[in-house]
């Protein structure tokens, strides 16, 4: 299993990819082929084969969330940057994480990254607290919360 | 229907254009490293993915069929742009760059180059 097709579902993913990037043709498909069952070789001792996502529907509502969010929220940011520059209180932030493994960490710190006026900086060592940096801070508890609710939940439920 | 398709795509390309304009204000104006690494990675988000919308309705409308590549664009953008972010805070803190005064808990700075938890 180990050489043969480790990850199945990544080697499709990237296999569609490849073919969208270089339009379809029966040399691009053996090129496409090649890649998708050598990439997944090489990198499968680095990746997290605990956490799976289930729940597409969970998965697109998330998704969905996450889009309407970052239009949202960089009309926001887009008012904070051209507005006074001493009417901002940036901060960091300390966020007690409930969600555990690799790769819902990755996704839970890429949406928190995405989504304007905040960037996550980085974990604790035990992997207990995120670090985050925000642009504007009304309330911490109120942003924790927030972070909570909308994001890591969510994912809680898509990674059980 | 060409000049209904024509006048949603300059409505997208402007869109675009403001949010980049913006995030480049903000990399010129705001007051310190972390305030500053805030504007360009967001303009990526919502400037760059207007453009690519307009670009999409202009080659559906020209080469019929629906253009894929400003999809594969965007998604790439929105897999980097948080990595990018997340790397260059990390490397500022390890090189202790300093953080504007009235920075919310600056004494934590320390402790999260040493990956230590608060307190």
């Amino acid at each position: 299993m180990r050489y043969i097709l480790p990850m199945p579902v990544h080697s499709l993913m990237l296999l569609a990819v490849w073919l969208l990037l270089n339009g379809f043709s029966v040399g691009q498909l053996v090129l496409g082929l090649i890649l998708a069952w050598l990439i997944p070789v090489i990198t499968w001792p680095y990746t997290d084969h605990q956490s799976r996502a289930g729940k597409p529907l969970k998965i697109a509502a998330y998704v969905a969330r996450l889009l309407r969010d970052i239009v949202v929220s960089n009309v926001d940011v887009a008012l904070k940057v051209l507005g006074s520059n001493r009417s901002l209180n940036p901060g960091f932030i300390c966020y007690p994480l409930a969600l555990q493994g690799d790769f819902p960490l990755t996704v839970l710190a890429s949406t928190i990254s995405l989504t304007p006026g905040t960037v996550s900086v980085d974990f604790s060592e035990d992997r207990k607290w995120l670090y985050v940096h925000a642009l504007h801070i009304t309330t911490e508890q109120e942003m924790i919360a927030e972070i909570r609710q909308r994001y890591e939940q969510p994912l809680q439920e898509i990674f059980s | 229907m060409t000049d209904i398709v024509n006048i949603l795509a300059v409505i997208c390309l402007l869109t675009g254009g403001f949010f980049l304009f913006v995030g480049s204000v903000g990399l010129a104006k705001l007051p310190d490293f972390y305030t500053r690494l805030h504007a360009p990675t967001k303009a990526t988000t919502l400037g760059v993915g207007a453009v690519l919308l307009g670009s999409m309705l202009l080659t559906t409308m020209r080469d019929g069929g629906i253009s894929i590549h400003e999809l594969v664009i965007s998604l790439f953008l929105f897999i980097t742009a948080p990595v990018s972010a997340h790397m260059m805070a990390k490397a500022a803190l390890h090189k202790k760059v300093t953080a504007l005064k009235n920075t919310h808990k600056r004494e934590l700075m320390k402790r999260i180059a040493q990956q230590k938890t608060p307190e």
